[in-house]
């Protein structure tokens, strides 16, 4: 290699580097727009913070909302390597759901530790199914998964809407006038153990350690491989001998999944109770799409999704504080969200420019290769 | 129940998601993918109600609207055809935006109250058709007769005149396009911006026409979303695409009333008595879309018809390729 070590480590700091400078700039944005409100935005950022990480129970509260971000997140980096884009996290999640609390509710004379973990296995098989349908549909009816997701995803709250106001209501709130949409609580037994004294439960550390798994599946064992070609080239991938479609199912199968787990955790340790309000992010407080927000920030990478994660939970948190602060509606999150993507999503053609220059100068040493006809995505540092 | 009455409203219902279909029919026309519609729209929807609410003026509420949305979809132009990237993520970080924008800007709005509305009107000799009269041109809101023109202006702009041609050959073959002295760049701006303002007029026709008020998500609905479904079910058709919207808006109204009446063909409503079989119903617009991918993209095999060969991809000057 010609170039020297020292602007090649630079190059990568760079490249890593992006997504902060990505959020700072949607920050800055949203100072502009907090400006337009006529709140300050210091005063804004500063409660946010505090609301988030500002004593120990805040921070519990921000790994808490990071743990449904992260699970779902998982399933992103499974499908979106796979070239499957997956916007179905908030109907996997109720489905998922739907599947733990029914066997919560059924097998109430079981051990505990058994009933918990059969109801996560429910939650990941509930999600696989509602991911598993538009992934056969994309594979062997050429349907648009974006929009079948989307589609299911609506479907999946009527479902759940059903369910909880006919045969999974909570029999005391049956006989009441009132009837509010809800399954009955769960028993003391089920519920996902506390960490420390605080909300903070189990199953964010069960995410964490799903998201090594996540590495391991992707970047060491042969389906993860496959995913990725197919992601990365069905041509070439059908022509290699990989079954495409198999994989293209298998890739939204498990987005589904992980999002479906993500709901089972979200009643197991947080609500104790599924309940609804008519719309999906009454129960999922929207983390089927921020966590793709999260698996984008976090380069669709499960180790960095972990940060990422950690960090649109605070802004979650901080959001409630803020609104409190300077009185701006918390929905402001959502378009800070937004536009954390906008500028990931528009940085990206300085990391391929400088990627195409390390191209072209490694393409002058070895001989005639015309870089621009690499696709970009091939090259791409698989760690 | 009344069938020409569901009808009737059904075509008020169908033209929100007309306007949006036909506006997204655009922008892919020119290779541009945009999946910030439900965004747009309610971007749109904000805009329009809080805007008449501030003037009286419910034509200066559409305008507004129109340019809202507009100027947002621009946002995902710059991204994605300047900057060349994905047009997927570009497209689903422009919902969150407009999601977020207008939460916050709509805030409080629920409660504004009611605003002038746009004018509705039968026309004089077409009312008097039998039944097409009833439905299509009796009482309806401006904005419905305004998509019944836009319609067939779409499908004439796209497959007979010089500007639908060089959209198509943008669409198809920028390469080509670009070498014959088009300007992609600027051709696929100014039809982003177009799909924006449809989106926008879409949330307009919500807010101001078919359900007014400002119920925040819930205005649209997930309707975006529909109407980036039927673009592919109309195989990128401005006839189809109105036909798709029009019987979308009539299944959204059917499942509206059929929950209604006690007795329904002669039989008792078991929607009625069971008020939560109702969900199930609730869900059918969604199914019926999925049912509608399925159709589109076989038929779409089958007669090798299909997308804009160009469709999501940026254009790079100078690069082998499309």
């Amino acid at each position: 290699m010609k170039f020297s070590s020292h602007s090649e480590w630079f190059a990568r700091l760079i490249d890593a580097l992006l997504p902060v400078f990505a959020a700072l700039a949607a920050l800055a944005v949203g100072a502009v727009m907090l400006l337009l409100l006529k709140a300050d935005p210091l005063e804004a950022y500063r409660a946010l913070l505090e609301g988030a990480f500002g004593s120990t129970n805040a921070f519990a509260e921000t790994l808490v909302k990071a743990t449904p971000l992260l699970l779902v997140g998982l399933g992103i980096c499974i499908s979106f390597r796979g070239d499957v884009i997956n916007i179905g996290g908030e109907g996997q999640m109720i489905v998922g759901a739907i599947f733990a609390t029914w066997v919560g509710l059924t097998f109430t004379d079981w051990p505990g530790w058994l009933v918990i973990s059969l109801s996560m296995l429910a939650g990941f098989l509930g999600g696989a199914i509602w991911g598993g349908i538009p992934g056969y549909l994309k594979a062997y009816l050429n349907v648009n998964e974006i929009l079948s997701t989307v589609m299911m995803n609506a479907i999946a709250v009527q479902l759940m809407n059903f369910l909880l106001r006919g045969p999974m209501i909570d029999p005391s709130q049956a006989q009441l006038a009132s009837k509010i949409p809800q399954t009955a609580r769960l028993l003391e037994l089920f519920r996902l153990p506390r960490l420390v004294p605080t909300r903070l439960h189990l199953g964010a550390l069960i995410a964490v350690v799903l998201a090594i798994l996540v590495y391991y599946l992707l970047w060491r064992t042969i389906w993860g491989y496959r995913i990725r070609a197919v992601g990365q080239n069905p041509h070439a991938s059908r022509y290699a001998g990989i079954k495409v479609q198999h994989y293209v199912v298998l890739a939204l199968l498990l987005g589904g999944a992980f999002s479906g787990l993500a709901g089972a955790v979200q009643v197991f340790g947080v609500n104790y109770r599924m309940i609804t309000d008519g719309s999906a992010s009454g129960f999922t407080g929207s983390a089927g799409f921020n966590g793709i927000v999260a698996a984008l920030f976090g380069q669709l990478h499960p180790i960095w999704s972990i940060p990422a994660s950690i960090l649109f939970g605070a802004l979650l948190v901080g959001a409630n504080s803020m609104q409190r602060a300077v009185q701006v509606p918390s929905a402001l999150v959502t378009a800070l969200n937004g536009l954390v993507v906008v500028f990931v999503v528009s940085s990206e053609i300085w990391r391929r420019r400088r990627q195409r220059h390390r191209l072209s100068l490694a393409a002058e040493m070895t001989g005639p290769s015309d870089p621009n006809n690499l696709p970009i995505q091939a090259v791409q540092t698989d760690e | 129940m009344d069938a020409i009455i569901i009808l009737q409203a059904g075509v008020a219902t169908g033209t929100v998601l007309l306007f949006a279909t036909i506006g997204e029919l655009f922008a892919e026309r020119s290779g541009v993918l945009n999946l910030g519609v439900e965004g747009m729209m309610l971007i749109g929807a904000m805009t329009a109600f809080s805007i008449t609410i501030a003037t009286g003026n419910p034509w200066i509420g559409v305008c507004m609207a129109m340019l809202a949305a507009g100027l947002l979809s621009q946002i995902h132009a710059f991204i994605t055809i300047t900057l060349l990237a994905d047009q997927v993520v570009s497209g689903l970080a422009l919902t969150f935006v407009g999601t977020g924008i207008s939460l916050v800007l709509g805030e409080g709005l629920s409660k504004a109250g009611t605003v002038a509305l746009l004018p509705s009107f039968s026309i004089p000799v077409l009312a008097q058709i039998p039944l097409l009269g009833a439905i299509f041109f009796t009482k309806q809101s401006i904005l419905v007769y305004i998509g019944y023109l836009l319609t067939p202006l779409a499908w004439y702009y796209i497959n007979r005149t010089r500007g639908g041609l060089h959209l198509r050959a943008v669409g198809e073959y920028p390469a080509a396009a670009d070498a014959l002295g088009l300007n992609v760049f600027r051709t696929r701006y100014f039809y982003v911006f177009v799909g924006g303002m449809l989106a926008g007029l879409a949330g307009a026709t919500i807010s101001l026409a078919v359900a007014p008020g400002w119920f925040s998500e819930l205005t649209t609905g997930g309707q975006g979303w529909i109407a980036v479904g039927l673009v592919i079910f109309a195989q990128w058709d401005p006839l189809r695409a109105a036909g798709g919207s029009y019987i979308f808006g009539a299944l959204r109204r059917l499942i509206l009333d059929i929950q209604g009446p006690t007795i329904l063909l002669g039989f008792k409503n078991p929607f009625y008595y069971n008020p939560y079989w109702g969900f199930f119903l609730q869900m059918l617009p969604y199914a019926f879309t999925v049912l509608v991918l399925v159709i589109g993209s076989r038929e779409a095999i089958r007669k090798r018809l299909g997308a804009p060969a160009a469709l999501g991809e940026p254009y790079i000057r100078g690069e082998r390729g499309l």
